[in-house]
């Protein structure tokens, strides 16, 4: 009688315990996805001085120092609706853009680091130091669509040029000849990716209904090349191959090199 | 008459009083660019010279491999500090926003008698340890501090401070969830926030001392205690009230008989 009420209270602890297991493995479940889904933020502008997107979203508190120390109000902390993870800074540079301050005010203030001034630390002498450069900012890339902007219709319009802080450097103009007209020249813009800070002054500038020019992310706005492409034209790409072929020749393996010519037997 | 009112209800005046206080020294911040304190409770930057920064927060993006900056880790240490030596869980009655939504409800429930027997589901008051767990193991996994992206306490605080979005259906959410659903159930079932501080400040000064020799065990403090259970000792013996109480003082504006009243631990009882 005893052994099976031990049985039956042993049969019980398990279930409990395989209860509590499922449950908490459905509430991690959940929770995990929700927590993956609300962290998701791609397409965001950052302050300058931001890390890295994914190392951002890890390390930012969510206190909003930095959007109290910004004088322009550019800086949002994101709400539920902002289709980035909740809590952290971003900006919409038509709305508000970043002015550029030499100070840099958001980025010291920041507790956690999520904003360091060593991303943006001024070079003296070809060293960093402790300064911050608001110019070596990367908080994105103007992307231009050409078949919005007025002068690329042949229009005069500057307006993103005459923006820019950086101003024959981040964005230059290009003089062509209006084979339409005979008589006029097209002042297009052109951006350079290299030099851009992503402040956003152009795309507030822009005359357009929906802005020509607008900053996207640098993560998405930029491509790559890849390693296999050299430049035959350049001494230090050149250096390169050699780097690259020593890597090789360190690792394949006999058995690598039998696979790359294996395939040539088979039928198929 | 008056006079009666406000004792009975001092330590719910001062807790509305700190509560509101903070968040007007907060918001003004924002709102009037003050420097007394800047940011909210993740971090504070307080009077431009030094940083507060909640240890739960600091811990899970500890546990996601990023180790924060000085600032935030010496403001972590200096908030558990406090409250692990001195205050004990008092963050969540005398400092948190989310309180008084879950007061307002509780409020309205025992207006309205809407009794637990009424609830159509319960479950244990010890799953919030679980979620406390579950936060910080999740942390690594999905790369973000878990809780911090569903927090519903830096939801309302930034929220009032900074903007809420549709951050308010969260609160109204968690307000109905207290109602209609479970007594206490957001603080006294799910907050991690709330048992992280009672788990660390098990040895705090401060904390509501109970005479067994006054009680009369009219039951009033059981009626009013938001964490009914750390009210075993009451008319049992004397000792120190533990656990998850978070120094709200209710109980001692109920107690008739002077059976409760803060007091400072002498760690023997």
């Amino acid at each position: 009688m005893a052994d099976t009420q031990n049985m039956n209270s042993r049969r019980d602890a398990l279930k409990t315990m395989f209860r509590g297991a499922g449950l908490l493995g459905l509430g991690g479940a959940a929770w995990g996805t929700t927590a993956i889904k609300l962290k998701a933020s791609e397409l965001t502008l950052r302050p300058p001085g931001a890390l890295e997107e994914k190392r951002f979203v890890k390390a930012c508190i969510r206190c909003g120092t930095c959007v109290e120390a910004c004088p322009y109000d550019t800086l949002q902390l994101a709400t539920l609706d902002d289709h980035t993870a909740i809590g952290t800074p971003f900006f919409k540079p038509r709305l508000i853009p970043c002015y550029m301050c030499p100070d840099v005010p958001c980025v010291p203030v920041c507790p956690s680091g999520a904003l360091d001034v060593d991303v943006i630390a001024k070079q003296i002498d070809g060293i960093k130091s402790e300064e911050p450069d608001i110019n070596k900012a990367k908080m994105g890339i103007a992307m231009l669509d050409q078949e919005a902007c007025l002068a690329f219709w042949g229009i005069q319009c500057d307006a993103c040029y005459k923006a820019c802080p950086l101003l024959g450097e981040a964005i230059t103009l290009e003089f062509k000849r209006n084979e339409r007209t005979g008589k006029h020249a097209f002042l297009k813009s052109v951006v350079h990716c290299n030099i851009c800070t992503g402040c956003g002054l152009c795309e507030h500038a822009c005359v357009t209904e929906k802005a020509a020019i607008f900053v996207l992310p640098r993560t998405i706005a930029t491509g790559k090349v890849g390693e296999h492409y050299i430049k035959g034209w350049d001494k230090a790409d050149e250096e390169r191959l050699k780097n690259l072929k020593e890597e090789k020749a360190v690792k394949s393996s006999p058995e690598d090199e039998l696979n790359d010519w294996e395939y040539l037997l088979d039928d198929d | 008459m008056m006079t009666n009112i406000i004792k009975r209800n001092r330590y719910l005046i001062l807790r509305r009083t700190t509560q509101l206080g903070l968040l007007i020294l907060f918001g003004g911040a924002n709102w009037w660019g003050w420097k007394f304190l800047m940011g909210n409770y993740s971090s504070a930057y307080v009077l431009e010279t030094f940083y507060l920064a909640d240890p739960h927060a600091v811990l899970q993006t500890f546990a996601t491999g990023f180790v924060m900056s000085a600032d935030a880790i010496i403001g972590a240490v200096i908030v558990l500090v406090f409250y692990a030596l001195i205050a004990g869980r008092s963050f969540c009655s005398w400092v948190c926003p989310i309180n008084m939504i879950t007061d307002l409800a509780t409020w309205m429930r025992k207006k309205w008698k809407i009794t637990k027997k009424e609830s159509f589901f319960t479950f244990s008051r010890k799953t919030r340890y679980w979620v406390l767990g579950l936060g910080i193991l999740l942390s690594p996994f999905v790369g973000v501090a878990a809780f911090e992206v569903i927090n519903p306490i830096t939801m309302l605080h930034r929220g009032i401070i900074f903007g809420f979005g549709m951050g308010w259906a969260v609160i109204v959410a968690l307000f109905l969830f207290d109602l209609l659903l479970v007594e206490y159930g957001w603080c006294g079932h799910l907050c991690p926030l709330g048992v992280f501080y009672s788990a660390t400040s098990r040895f705090s000064l401060i904390k509501v001392k109970h005479d067994v020799e006054k009680c009369t065990m009219c039951m009033k403090c059981f009626d009013v205690c938001h964490e009914e259970q750390v009210l075993h000792i009451v008319g049992e013996q004397s000792g120190f009230i533990k656990d998850e109480c978070s120094n709200c003082g209710h109980c001692i504006e109920v107690c008739d008989d002077n059976a409760l009243k803060f007091s400072i631990n002498n760690y023997k009882i």
